[in-house]
């Protein structure tokens, strides 16, 4: 069900910010302004009501009981997988792998596809604007397998340098994992014309879309991805949850990912035959509370439109820019072309953690440092950035408070 | 003049910042200051052997003994820990080595600034404590075989 994309006059920001409980707070004396939205966002009531019902209302374990709330909490878990079948558009609910995350969901990649697929001499290919979680599975592998990794260079403004991409990719690539939008700078990344260009020498490509699933329409069969990762937590959903998509018939050829209950079909002592897919790489109990109540997350940013919070969030990044750049010694880190709603920046001669403390004091919480990014911030020659980024309950007036601390900083510690 | 017990100073610190009540940003303010008041550590001091890493803020000790007390030096590149490294050096440094090692630092909890020592991985602050406290513990070895 994909709710009609209403037009932004109906764009009801109190109406929205009323759904968040958490952000009626205050923060040492001044209104929270929460900022770190990247990093995780907040949650919306119904969210948290779905998180109440699990537990209050037909806690159980799923796919193997015969009562009635065994059966409630097996409906509920899988009704969230068909939610996320439609929230990337996949092509059936199967493709949809559960993960606790990003991170987890490329590590099940790296290492079930990787370690059946990969081998000596091959290559992969990654960007130099990938979270560690993105490059750290990928070394691993090679060094296992005597592979190579690649890295594309991005340019000073924070862009993927597609003619250094075209020239890494050859016969013995076999896999490109890039980032959709990168959480320290917002690019967003060419990603249809990557798929293309990969898959015409023969490479599967991995969209890592922890940033990008709050902000932008996914389709990953018009993008024609082979796996997408995503976070629940990065998109008002609870944390520990996630959700790898893959296509059927690669993660048909791939071996499990662990061992255990739920993925077999027999097992014996001789030797075990496996589930099919999603079960397949779905060992164990899984987190069953916060998979239930992911669903909700994913529907209510559905029944809001993509394409209204995005209209909203680029109107935010904009005033953002604005404002940032009216304070003196500010410059803003990472000004591709297109961005999702991260406004990173450095305060010359004071250091991000300063700001970042500064900023606390009055209530505004953002994130300071490295972004798990230290290779892209090698490249950019700099240690770290301050980061605010923007979410769909942020406000225009909160844009504002922002730009007056920061030039409240600037003119005391400059 | 001798220097005052640790806690002794500990407590006056703690007097210092209850003017400010909780007023974050006054306290934060404050601790710039006296950040800007301490004496940049010499250049040929600020090398990796002295340094104290912490995920974002660099820190950079040293220490030197004479007879049972240790005298510390520091410096940070973010300007609020280096004003909480003005106030552990106010305390501590040029104690007795026994005092050092043994002190319980309340006042970073009176002050409220315990989120410094809780978040390990945004801040050298914690590090740099046990750092201190460490090399009191060996000044302390050395001196008993003295």
């Amino acid at each position: 069900m994909k709710t009609e994309a209403a037009t932004t006059t109906t764009f009801d920001i109190e109406q929205i910010r009323a759904q968040f409980p958490v952000l009626h707070q205050q923060v040492n004396k001044h209104q929270l302004v929460y900022m770190d939205n990247a990093a995780t966002t907040q949650k919306p009531q119904v969210v948290l009501d779905a998180l109440n019902d699990y537990y209050t209302g037909f806690n159980s374990n799923i796919h193997r009981g015969v009562h009635t709330l065994a059966e409630r909490a097996t409906t509920a878990f899988e009704a969230t997988r068909k939610a996320a079948q439609r929230f990337v558009n996949a092509a059936e609910p199967q493709e949809i792998i559960f993960t606790k995350g990003c991170t987890d969901g490329i590590n099940l990649v790296a290492s079930s596809f990787g370690r059946s697929h990969i081998k000596a001499g091959d290559e992969i290919i990654i960007t130099a604007m990938e979270h560690h979680s993105n490059i750290v599975p990928w070394q691993m592998l090679c060094q296992e397998r005597g592979a190579t990794l690649r890295v594309v260079p991005v340019t000073e403004a924070g862009e993927m340098q597609m003619d250094a991409f075209e020239q890494l990719l050859s016969e013995k690539t076999k896999l490109v994992s890039v980032v959709h939008a990168s959480n320290a700078l917002g690019t967003v990344n060419p990603v249809k014309e990557i798929i293309q260009k990969a898959h015409a020498v023969g490479a599967v490509v991995l969209l890592d879309g922890a940033q990008a699933a709050s902000h932008l329409e996914v389709d990953v069969q018009a993008l024609d991805a082979d796996f997408y990762v995503m976070s629940g937590h990065k998109v008002y959903g609870p944390t520990g949850t996630g959700i790898l998509y893959g296509k059927r018939r690669l993660l048909e050829a791939m071996p499990p990912y662990q061992g255990g209950g739920e993925m077999i079909k027999e097992v014996t002592f001789e030797g075990t035959t496996y589930n099919d897919i999603p079960f397949k790489f779905e060992a164990g109990t899984p987190n069953i509370s916060d998979i239930v109540a992911f669903r909700y997350a994913l529907e209510w940013v559905e029944s809001v439109g993509k394409a209204n919070i995005a209209a909203h969030e680029q109107q935010l990044l904009q005033k953002a820019h604005e404002l940032l750049q009216e304070v003196p010694g500010l410059r803003l880190v990472g000004t591709a072309r297109e961005k999702v709603s991260v406004a990173s920046f450095i305060l010359d001669g004071v250091h991000p953690f300063d700001v970042g403390m500064m900023l606390d004091a009055r209530g505004i919480a953002i994130r300071t440092g490295h972004h798990c990014t230290q290779p892209l911030m090698k490249r950019l020659n700099i240690e770290g950035t301050a980061r605010a980024s923007f979410a769909v309950y942020n406000t225009l007036e909160e844009v504002g408070l922002l730009a007056e601390g920061l030039q409240y900083i600037a003119k005391r510690m400059r | 003049m001798e220097k005052a017990p640790i806690n002794t100073i500990q407590d006056e610190i703690i007097e210092e910042f209850e003017l400010f009540e909780d007023d974050r940003n006054g306290k934060l303010e404050y601790l710039i200051d006296l950040g800007e008041k301490l004496p940049a550590l010499e250049e040929e001091h600020k090398v990796d052997n002295n340094l104290i890493k912490g995920c974002q803020s660099k820190v950079w000790l040293v220490s030197e003994r004479t007879a049972d007390r240790l005298k510390y030096k520091a410096d940070s590149n973010t300007a609020i820990t280096k004003g909480l490294i003005a106030l552990l050096i106010r305390v501590l440094s040029e104690q007795k080595i026994g005092d050092i090692a043994r002190a319980d630092l309340y006042f970073i909890r009176d002050i409220g600034m315990n989120t410094f020592i809780g978040s390990q991985r945004s801040n050298g602050f914690a590090n740099m404590i046990n750092q201190m406290k460490l090399e009191a513990a060996l000044a302390y070895q050395e001196m008993e075989k003295e």
